[in-house]
């Protein structure tokens, strides 16, 4: 896993103590060309993810969609079974009582749309996943509260391990470290 | 070589900046809700809590067997009374459990910051509540294993459920209700999963987190998604937890009988539920406070804001006390009158008498603040509160099915043996599944009060120091 070869390097990963030095130094890594650069912070950083220019997830739309989908599904679960597989007269009542049928449609609503949310937020990012390069970045620790890493990764095209550790250096880190894959 | 440019911080114990070494650092909220678990020795009182649970939960096993293999008739429920101690039981922990969405998801789509550190294990008892719930409709049906015919699943007789039964949107709720809350709780834990990960220093302990934080690493790409799908599932779970109270209330409204036929009564149970709810996240929130230390976490003012809010929902439940004797004054039914004139001096005037002034007297206490920020009075209000919302459900349930539409058929419920011990046996499930969270998961959001801290402005350490006046 951890050979010590230039090949084999993940990244160049900069540690900062605070968000605010963090998201100044990842807004003029932008400015200076790099594309493929990630953030992992113990604690959500508001911006941090704009800054890095990465859009806005399309979750929503497909909570949105899955909603209506389970509200569908729950609707054509009663329709078929109270009125195409067996209808039965209960009471004189009609056999589509579809306000009767609301509820369960919301439950499955809701349903449909949680589910959706937590394995769009998993599918979406790419979890779960045991191993990843940055974890063997010296001093990796989420639980620290004053240590946020921001990663240029060697698969960028301005990536040189002199220059761009430089550059990093100059951005007020605690330390710049390589992560290994 | 551009590193020796740079503070030499990395590899030189000496040099490491302040909060790196063990001794002389100042603890961060982190540290304190993370030790709980991890580093700190099983007290005492944890081994004395659980060994009561597991013995009250090894009672409620006994119990379960019981009805299996003698069946309901070991309660002393008999027609018309058929609807005994578990079905207000299912009633009664469905309520516990609401308290603990109306925190996580209400509380974060109002961005009411003082959630926070509750949210957790108020989540945690919102599932394990619904696990005590969730056995009680099935236990009562005398013949348990026929459970399924209340989901649509292609069965050889063409057997469908009846969709306009409320009996079906209520076992439909339910699940869905267990299932949103399971993933909010899990979807919450993950990151701080990751923490206890990188924070355990046995090899074995740190698969286990690691396993459970299904490798998150805090990129920052993931924080943005998941905080969106954390409003998500909060925006879909709002809705949720009024429709499941509301639909278990419709079990007692659509149907005639007297004292269940009212219109107040979904708003009525989702207000007593909450209300009896936050009671029990107090119970449990105001001595672990003080046991584990972390009073500078769940601050006074969480104790206070939830006291505003028991107080809140106190009142919108006597409001439907006032309209349950409003309507048959109103309506001039006589079977209203009778179950009225019953409830207050009837077999259960007692109870009737009781629930009234815990609910409707006692809890107005709750008006000074003076009291919400005193722990002792905050514990018997809450105490309370418990017993006082216990009756609410056991004369609705009832009195009403005593009192029923026809004076021949008037029979009262007499509790047997077993009907007390269904009485207490949940709690040993209920806390036993809850001391087993509070030793092995981080029982207050870590990640989400770092956050927190750093918006105020504050680092975790000098939030020690401004709030250690409580």
């Amino acid at each position: 896993m951890s050979k010590k070869n230039e090949s084999c390097l993940y990244g160049l990963v900069a540690e900062f103590n605070n968000p605010t030095d963090m998201l100044r130094a990842a807004r003029r890594v932008r400015e200076a060309g790099y594309k493929d650069v990630s953030a992992f912070t113990p604690y959500r950083v508001e911006g941090l993810s704009q800054v890095l220019g990465k859009r806005k997830s399309i979750l929503p739309w497909l909570v949105v969609g899955a909603i209506f989908l389970g509200f569908g599904a729950g609707f054509l679960l009663q329709y078929y079974t109270d009125v195409i597989s067996y209808p039965l007269n209960i009471g004189g009542r009609p056999v589509n009582s579809w306000p009767a049928f609301m509820i369960i449609c919301f439950e499955l609503a809701v349903l449909f749309g949680a589910f959706t949310a937590f394995g769009g937020m998993l599918i979406f990012n790419e979890l779960p996943l045991p191993y990843h390069p940055v974890f063997n970045t010296p001093r990796y620790d989420l639980s620290a509260n004053d240590r946020f890493y921001l990663c240029i990764e060697v698969t960028d095209s301005r990536f040189s391990l002199q220059r761009t550790k430089q550059f990093l250096a100059g951005l007020g880190p605690t330390a710049v470290n390589e992560a290994q894959c | 070589m551009i590193t020796e440019s740079l503070p030499k911080r990395y590899g030189d114990p000496e040099q490491r900046p302040q909060g790196e070494t063990g001794a002389s650092r100042p603890k961060t909220a982190t540290d304190r809700i993370s030790d709980i678990v991890l580093t700190l020795r099983t007290p005492g009182w944890w081994w004395l809590g659980f060994a009561v649970s597991l013995a009250l939960l090894l009672s409620l096993v006994y119990l379960i067997t019981m009805i299996f293999t003698r069946g309901v008739g070991i309660w002393g429920i008999n027609v018309p009374v058929v609807w005994g101690i578990a079905i207000i039981n299912l009633v009664f922990w469905i309520g516990i459990g609401h308290a603990g969405t109306l925190i996580s998801a209400i509380l974060l789509l109002m961005r009411q910051e003082w959630r926070g550190s509750l949210s957790r294990f108020a989540e945690a008892m919102t599932l394990f509540a619904l696990a005590c719930a969730g056995l009680f409709p099935i236990l009562h049906l005398g013949r348990p294993w026929l459970a399924i015919w209340l989901l649509p699943y292609p069965d050889s007789l063409q057997l469908n459920p009846q969709w306009r039964s409320p009996l079906v949107w209520d076992a439909f709720a339910i699940s869905t209700y267990l299932l949103v809350s399971l993933l909010f709780w899990f979807m919450g834990m993950i990151p701080d999963l990751g923490m206890m990960r990188d924070r355990a220093k046995n090899r074995a302990v740190k698969y286990f987190y690691g396993a459970l934080a299904l490798g998150w690493r805090g990129d920052a790409v993931h924080w943005e998604r998941y905080h969106t799908a954390t409003f998500l599932l909060a925006a879909l779970a709002t809705p949720l937890v009024i429709s499941v109270h509301s639909v278990v209330s419709l079990d007692f409204a659509v149907s005639l009988l007297p004292g269940w036929h009212h219109t107040i009564f979904p708003p009525y149970f989702v207000a007593g539920a909450v209300f009896s709810g936050l009671a029990m996240v107090l119970l449990v929130a105001i001595p672990l406070r003080s046991a584990l230390k972390l009073q500078n976490i769940i601050t006074l003012g969480h104790i206070d804001a939830a006291g505003k809010v028991m107080l809140v929902t106190g009142l919108i439940v006597v409001y439907g006390y006032a309209m349950e004797i409003f309507a048959p004054i109103y309506t001039g039914n006589p079977s209203e009158w009778a179950l009225t004139i019953s409830r207050f001096t009837g077999t259960y005037a007692g109870a009737f008498w009781a629930l009234l002034i815990i609910n409707a007297g006692l809890s107005q206490l709750l008006w000074f603040k003076a009291v919400r920020t005193n722990m002792g009075m905050m514990m018997f209000i809450s105490l309370f509160v418990m017993v006082g919302m216990w009756l609410e459900r056991f004369i609705i349930i009832v009195t009403s099915l005593n009192i029923n539409l026809q004076s021949s058929m008037w029979r009262e419920f007499i509790p047997r043996g077993f009907d007390y011990l269904t009485i207490i046996a949940p709690f040993g499930l209920f806390f036993t599944l809850l001391f087993l969270f509070i030793r092995l998961l981080p029982m207050i959001p870590m990640a989400e009060t770092e956050e927190l801290l750093h918006e105020k402005g504050l680092s975790s350490v000098e939030a020690e120091v401004a709030t250690s006046g409580d």
